[in-house]
This record gives C-alpha cells, structure tokens and sequence, in this order.
C-alpha cells in the first residue's frame, strides 16, 4: 500500500492539524524479524503505551501515536474514546481541558490540542479501535532510520489522515512487549542507554542492562535530564516486574 | 572447537557464544544452533538472532519457563549437527564498480598496489558467506575478503551512503540497504535491493547464503535502476 492511500483512507480517520515535534505511530514493536536486521522499534515507555490502550479498551499491543517533548493537534471525524498515558502535557478538547490517564469521548469534529509539557518526555494517545495503518512485516511501528512502519516509515506531519480501527472489536490479549536496555560505555566516557529503536547488533562494549520494569523510567528521560544507576540481581528484576505486571493487569480487568 | 557459553543479557535476553573469531565453521554452528532453537518453539521466546560467532535468544520473562528455555539452549549449543544446510542457489548480485557509484575503488586500488580492474577481478572471483545480518534492514555481512584488497574502514565515515553501495571493510565486504552514515570503502554500486518490503520475499539474503558479485557497466546499471 502506498503512501498516498495511508494519508487519505477512505473509511474513519483522524486528521493531523498539527503533527508536533516528533510523533510517531507504535504497537508493541517488530518482533521476529532481527535476525534480517530489521530494529524491533515499538514504545519507549511501554508501560503508558499499555495503560493507554487499556483505559480506550483496545487490545494490548494496538497502534497508538507515541508523542515526543511538544505534541500534535487532531480533529477527529467520529466518536471515539481517547486517553492519554505517559509525560504530563497540558491537553485541550475544542478549548477545554481534558485529563490525563483517565479515558473521555471526543466526538465528530473534536479538536484534541497538546498543551505545554509538565513533566516526562513522551506521552501515549490512544484512540479506541487503534490507528489502523497497514502493518510492514506484521508490525504497525515506525523505525524512522529504516523508514519502515506507521505512515510511511515516517513521522506525522500536517495534513496526515490516520485511519482508525473498528472499535467494537477487541482481539485476545497479547503477551506485554517490552524492550530490553543494554547499556554501551564508548571509549568518550559518555554512556550510551539502547532502546525501543537500537539496532540489532553491533556498537560499543556493553557493561550493563537496564531492568524490564524500568525501561518506562528510562523512556520518559528528556535532555538535561540526570540518573543513576543501581546494581540489582535478576531475581530483584523478576519481583519488580511482577509488582509491575500486577497494576497493569488490575487496570486492564477494570477497563475490559 | 571448544564448547559454547551461555549468559544473561539482562533479565530478558540469553546469549549463547561460541569461539570468538570469524570462521565459516564457527559461523555455520552459529546458524544451525539458532535455527534449532527456533524449531523447539519455547513459549515466551519472541527473537532469536545469530551472528557471527553467538546467538542472542529474547524472550518474555513474565511468559517463558526460564528453567525450560536454559534447558534448550544447553541442549542446542552443545549440539555439533553441523549445519546440515539447505543447498541454496548462489545469490548473484550486479555491481556497477567505479566512477561516481564506487568513489573509493580508486583508493582500494592503490592500497592493494594494483589496477582498478584487478580489485575488480578479486571482489568477483570470491563466493562470499553471509555471516550474519544487521545494522539496518537487509543489510549482509558478507566474508571472508581476500586479503589483498581488504582495506581498512574510511578513517572518517561518510555522513550518507546511497543505498546499493557494495563497500569493504577489512575482511567483510556488503551491500548497503539503506541510507545511513557508513565508513566502508564504497567501491561500486548495485541496483537490486537488499531489502524491499513491496517484494514476495522482502530479503535478498540470509544468514549462511552463498552470494557472488558480478560486473555489469553503468549502461545496464542504469537499465535495471
């Protein structure tokens, strides 16, 4: 499918007013393929890219947009339910403001406007039904240096119309998709944290790896931003994990 | 051979290793061992990843019976069925080599103390093993490069190669497939794609394959593009 008919389709869409700075489509990434050399891609915080598609009541793992430091404007042409996870933004519904990480009805016609950002680096909008982009190599997500997946391996820009997924259908859970963090130490001293859209091998000496359950910490770090890290066994990660795995699951049963 | 090592890489990745050099039979065992650990098909698993000379298997860990999974990849590394592998048709790339398509032909040239045409001659004679795929979709590492013209990285990496550039780097020698900053010495260019996702089989090539290069002129490289 070419380009032209992702950003015209002809059945439910939304509109991109305004794209923001770097917003991109994402499902739970490309897995299967790495051995081609094709990045796995998919959230950078994939906790709030869960509980987003949790509270609308898509399928875990659904195409929603992942919104980077300033975020879009959208018109919608039908009603959906909308929630968005992740970095506080300030969020606007035709001129009022809308609330974070709790779901609400955007109706034909709505504008949905990103505010100032209060916290975090990326925020996750889904929208119910999820953004129906064809999927390359059985994955929706968009890997920006191998200009694969989302609207044509691309970020959105003005103008964009983002075909939307029938709401009333919801699939069998997916297992949860999240990306494992090798941290690489270059000889500059400055270390490297690899994430959602690594390459598959090659790079620096890797001396550590962050956590499962922490890669939702690492995704919202913003420039300026400063960490440290802690030493911690497998079993300490495995706990975490499944203290984490928990919540999302109690939040999922509420919204099914 | 001497046997393989397992570790973790984090808590959702183990890598299996095997002797650290590149050698088609260290390569082969590589291969044969991430493809039996794809067929056994444990739950949770999500990518299994040969390279050169190890093979990183990522799975769920809230989803995979870790006990089970070390159980196989224990089974599988210490297996020697050497890589009883499918006879694949050679795969047989085109390459426009020189001039603006190939800018460090020249250079290769002069490093290997020998005419343009005699580089050529080399990088074609040679039936290359595609050790591994990486760095970008579709991208072959390809081996081993006669040592006569196997000259080192570009001290400065170009900020942008063309896709198509058939490069060399020491011992390996590719195909770009796709744009990227690259800092191997781009000695021609093919117009067949290493990847192209509107294609049957989007995959030119695959780890263990069998490639040749062959000289077409910048006529029939501008008929086939």
């Amino acid at each position: 499918m070419d380009v032209a008919e992702v950003t015209s389709p002809r059945g439910p869409a939304v509109s991109v007013i305004k794209a923001g700075m770097l917003t991109t489509v994402q499902d739970a990434g490309r897995w299967g393929y790495q051995a081609r050399g094709v990045p796995v891609a998919g959230p950078m915080d994939p906790v709030s890219h869960r509980l987003a598609n949790a509270l609308v009541g898509n399928v875990r793992g659904a195409a929603l947009l992942e919104v980077t430091l300033m975020g879009p404007e959208l018109e919608f042409e039908d009603e959906r339910v909308v929630a968005m996870t992740g970095a506080q933004f300030e969020l606007w519904l035709d001129g009022r403001q809308a609330p974070s990480h709790t779901p609400f009805v955007v109706c034909a016609g709505s504008r949905l406007k990103f505010g100032a950002r209060q916290l975090g680096a990326r925020a996750y909008l889904a929208v119910s039904g999820g953004i129906a982009v064809p999927e390359m190599l059985g994955s929706r997500s968009t890997h920006l240096v191998s200009a694969m997946g989302g609207v044509g391996g691309r970020a959105l820009i003005g103008g964009d119309r983002l075909p939307l997924g029938d709401p009333s259908t919801r699939g069998p859970a997916l297992g949860p998709h999240d990306p494992i963090a090798p941290l690489q130490s270059p000889a500059s001293g400055q270390p490297i944290l690899l994430m959602a859209d690594r390459q598959t091998s090659g790079g620096y000496p890797k001396i550590a790896t962050v956590i499962s359950a922490d890669m939702a910490v690492a995704g919202q770090l913003a420039p300026h931003d400063t960490i440290t890290f802690a030493v911690c066994t497998t079993a300490e990660a495995m706990k975490a994990l499944i203290a984490q795995e928990r919540v999302l699951m109690a939040v999922e049963d509420r919204h099914s | 051979m001497s046997g393989a090592r397992i570790r973790e890489a984090g808590d959702s990745a183990l890598i299996v290793e095997f002797d650290e050099r590149i050698d088609p039979e260290v390569n082969a065992r590589t291969i044969a061992c991430a493809g039996a650990i794809q067929a056994a098909h444990v739950a949770g698993v999500r990518d299994v990843v040969p390279t050169y000379r190890s093979v990183a298997v990522y799975f769920d860990p809230l989803h995979t019976d870790y006990d089970a999974l070390m159980t196989c990849l224990e089974r599988e590394a210490a297996s020697f069925t050497s890589a009883a592998a499918v006879e694949r048709a050679v795969v047989r790339i085109p390459v426009c080599y020189g001039g603006d398509l190939g800018p460090d032909l020249s250079g290769v040239a002069s490093f290997a103390r020998m005419t343009e045409s005699d580089v050529v001659r080399i990088h074609t004679a040679a039936i290359y093993r595609v050790f591994m795929l990486g760095f970008v979709p579709g991208f072959a590492y390809l081996g081993v490069v006669d040592e006569r013209i196997a000259m080192p990285r570009r001290a400065t990496p170009r900020v942008r190669v063309p896709s198509g550039s058939v490069g060399i780097a020491g011992v390996q020698t590719g195909v770009y497939s796709a744009e990227t900053p690259g800092g191997w010495q781009v000695i021609g260019r093919t117009p067949v794609k290493p990847f192209d996702a509107e294609r049957a089989e989007p995959f030119l090539m695959e780890a263990g394959d069998s490639v040749q290069f062959y000289p077409i002129d910048r006529v029939e490289y501008d008929r086939w593009t």
